[in-house]
């Protein structure tokens, strides 16, 4: 590895390792469910490894746990983590051109909702090793809480599962706000966001929809108000 | 029907890291129609925003906690703390919070 490839993968480990320590938290609940579901901690770990999903995964241990057919096995994890779709799209503008075909497949696959925060956060053109050094050991981690969870169920206090479990936020709050103090569109489309998130939450009907679904109508529904009320300014800095 | 718990795992495995992967090999290129790429440079921060708030208020055993948490995560943010001292500050009123 080049020298700085090697600073920018040490680079993203080190902003994975927070990242890291709140999916343990996250996982170590979910290993609990997934315990109920019959996974060893083996398949837990392996599982969480490769998958890397909260709420899907959560979707879909509930799912075996009641003997569900396949199919809602896929139908599910499609609508849990179709935001997983607009975040990579979002992903393939982050790249300098010269970035291969299988590094950006890689980084894909890497995408969860902190690893695609701290990537989008990144000044400039995204190098793979960033989110690839993130993801190694935030993965680690998610897999390990996962296996931990299974075996030795609920043994963490609830204060500090609750307590750890906002760390996830705090990270996407240290993403969000920085952007919408500089541009206030930005701003305003967060205010929005929290608003209307808040309200699907809790009016009649509209609150039977899944997280997963309100992230996608939502996300959809404000950004395209957004650009459409403020398009941003083209700039072609990276057409080389 | 007896389900093999290998083909359920097989599947999850399958399905969400096709979702990650397809856009990657279908837009290889710059997006360069005005819309879109405002549309995609708003997608990030809404996303994150939408999946912060109401959640945050649901991870902790009393709303009010993660309600706070959040206030001091964005004056926090708002000062220019990186990622992991917001995210500390966030678990810690978050645990205060827990304890009281």
């Amino acid at each position: 590895m080049r020298t700085a490839t090697r600073s920018i993968f040490l680079h993203g480990m080190r902003d994975g390792f927070p990242i890291g320590m709140g999916y343990f938290a996250v996982s170590f609940s979910l290993g609990i469910i997934a315990a109920k579901a019959g996974l060893t901690a083996w398949m837990g770990f392996v599982g969480s490894f490769l998958t890397r999903a909260s709420a899907g995964e959560y979707g879909v241990y509930s799912l075996i746990a009641i003997g569900a057919s396949y199919v809602e096995v896929v139908a599910m994890c499609l609508v849990t983590n179709l935001r997983y779709l607009l975040m990579s799209t979002a992903l393939t503008q982050k790249f300098a051109s010269n970035v291969s075909l299988l590094k950006r497949i890689l980084v894909a696959c890497c995408v969860t909702d902190e690893i695609f925060g701290i990537s989008i956060a990144y000044p400039g053109n995204l190098p793979p090793a960033y989110p690839f050094g993130a993801m190694l050991i935030s993965t680690t981690m998610w897999a390990l809480g996962t296996a931990v969870g299974i075996v030795a169920g609920e043994i963490l206090p609830p204060h500090v599962v609750a307590a750890l479990s906002v760390a996830l936020y705090g990270m996407f709050i240290a993403i969000i706000i920085p952007p919408s103090k500089r541009d206030y569109a930005v701003g305003i489309s967060v205010i929005a966001s929290f608003l209307l998130s808040w309200l699907c939450s809790v009016l009649p009907t509209v609150r039977e929809m899944s997280a997963g679904t309100r992230t996608i109508v939502l996300t959809i529904l404000i950004a395209a108000v957004a650009a459409y009320v403020k398009p941003i300014k083209i700039e072609d800095h990276d057409e080389a | 029907m007896k389900h093999s718990l290998l083909i359920y795992l097989f599947i999850m495995v399958l399905v969400t890291n096709l979702i990650r992967v397809l856009p990657m090999t279908l837009i290889r290129r710059r997006i360069t129609h005005p819309f879109l790429r405002s549309f995609l440079y708003y997608v990030p921060y809404v996303t994150l925003a939408v999946m912060t708030f109401p959640a945050i208020m649901q991870a902790t055993s009393s709303p009010w906690g993660g309600f706070i948490a959040l206030l001091f995560g964005i004056v926090a943010a708002w000062f220019g703390w990186g990622l992991f001292p917001v995210a500390a500050v966030c678990c810690i009123v978050a645990f205060v919070c827990e304890i009281l």
